[in-house]
């Protein structure tokens, strides 16, 4: 088995990702596996941004010395900004829905909550 | 023991999964000039739009309608937060005023995290930054707000009939540019008034990509403010 040669960053997110997932996976408690969602969101993040940038050159806003071929990547950053907005807003509503189960049934505990055992 | 299987089971599954990611992302270069749309965007963006930050002129000008339905899903999740959390009385319930450093800080500073929030959005075709950072600053002045006074409430009336306002504004631009260019957000003030075109880089340039961010940075503010509020307020029975 060869391991693939990849950037750190690009190790860096999927780390992140992977981080996310094993929380999701593992975790009981529904408050941390919404933290895992959130810190995969974040690896998702970092790896569009980390695939739009370019070496040697700067952030795309062409103000005085920066021309248009001294830029990185403006769409994968605009995408990003619309995943974060989005990201909020789920995690928002997730968290209102955690707090109308807690007040159902008393925990957070997935295991104890009926109907979502997995 | 089940547990012990059961992370066992989880830590192979992610290995395998980053794998089969590492082993995808290696055939991509890291830091090579891969732009094709982007090139395009980067070339034009200073006499198409006006705007000299190319993430601002994407959002707000090339995609403005993707922003118009991310608007939409801000305010979808700000509906479902108030339906979620729905009492028929609710009030603050907190017993404890926040510390002294906390109240006096608050005090001091949240006129000055309004004022950045409103910079943040209102310069989002010059520098970094645009209505949803800008928008989510002002709401954190709020929290700010909520976390040091136990009976402090945002203005609900203002608030709602401001989010309702600018949400029909953000339409209305759209619509106006239907009107006088054909589709909807066409930019008039930049391609038909041609204002601003002899100041690009200064505040009064990018077309209408100021008017939407503030309209944005309005809506952002409101909505996650809304959202606190909701979080915050705990059912009282009579």
């Amino acid at each position: 088995m060869n391991l693939p040669h990849i950037s750190v960053f690009y190790f860096g997110a999927i780390s992140l990702v992977l981080i996310g997932l094993y929380a999701i996976l593992v975790k009981k408690n529904i408050l941390k596996m919404l933290i895992g969602l959130s810190i995969m969101e974040t690896g998702v993040n970092l790896l569009l941004v980390s695939i739009g940038y370019i070496y040697g050159r700067s952030a795309p806003i062409l103000s005085e010395g920066i021309g248009p071929n001294q830029a990185v990547d403006p769409i994968p950053q605009a995408l990003v900004l619309t995943a974060i907005v989005i990201g909020v807003a789920t995690t928002a509503m997730a968290l209102s829905a955690v707090i109308v189960l807690y007040r159902h049934y008393g925990t957070l505990n997935i295991e104890e909550i009926r109907r979502l055992r997995g | 023991m089940v547990s012990i299987l059961k992370r066992g089971l989880a830590i192979i599954t992610i290995l395998i999964i980053g794998y089969w990611l590492a082993q995808a992302l290696a055939g991509i270069p890291f830091g090579q000039d891969k732009m094709l749309v982007g090139q395009y965007y980067l070339d034009h963006v200073k006499q198409q739009t006006g705007a000299i930050n190319a993430v601002t002129a994407v959002v707000v000008n090339y995609r403005g309608f993707d922003t118009l339905g991310e608007v939409t899903v801000l305010f979808i999740a700000s509906t479902g937060v108030g339906a979620l959390l729905w009492e028929r009385k609710k009030r603050r319930t907190a017993k404890t005023e926040g510390s002294i450093v906390l109240t006096t800080g608050t005090r001091l500073l949240v006129p000055f995290v309004i004022l950045f929030g409103a910079y943040i959005f209102i310069h989002g075709h010059l520098t970094p930054g645009g209505g949803f950072p800008g928008g989510a600053t002002i709401a954190t002045a709020f929290l700010l707000l909520y976390m040091a006074f136990t009976m402090y409430e945002i203005p609900h009336k203002a608030f709602e009939k401001t989010e309702g306002l600018v949400g029909m504004g953000y339409v209305i631009v759209g619509l106006i540019g239907l009107a006088i260019g054909g589709y909807f957000l066409f930019d008039w003030i930049w391609q038909t008034w041609g204002w601003g075109h002899e100041n690009i880089g200064r505040l009064f340039s990018g077309g209408f990509i100021p008017i939407i961010y503030i309209i944005i940075g309005l809506k952002v503010g409101t909505e996650l403010s809304g959202i606190i509020d909701n979080m915050l307020k705990e059912g009282v029975s009579e």
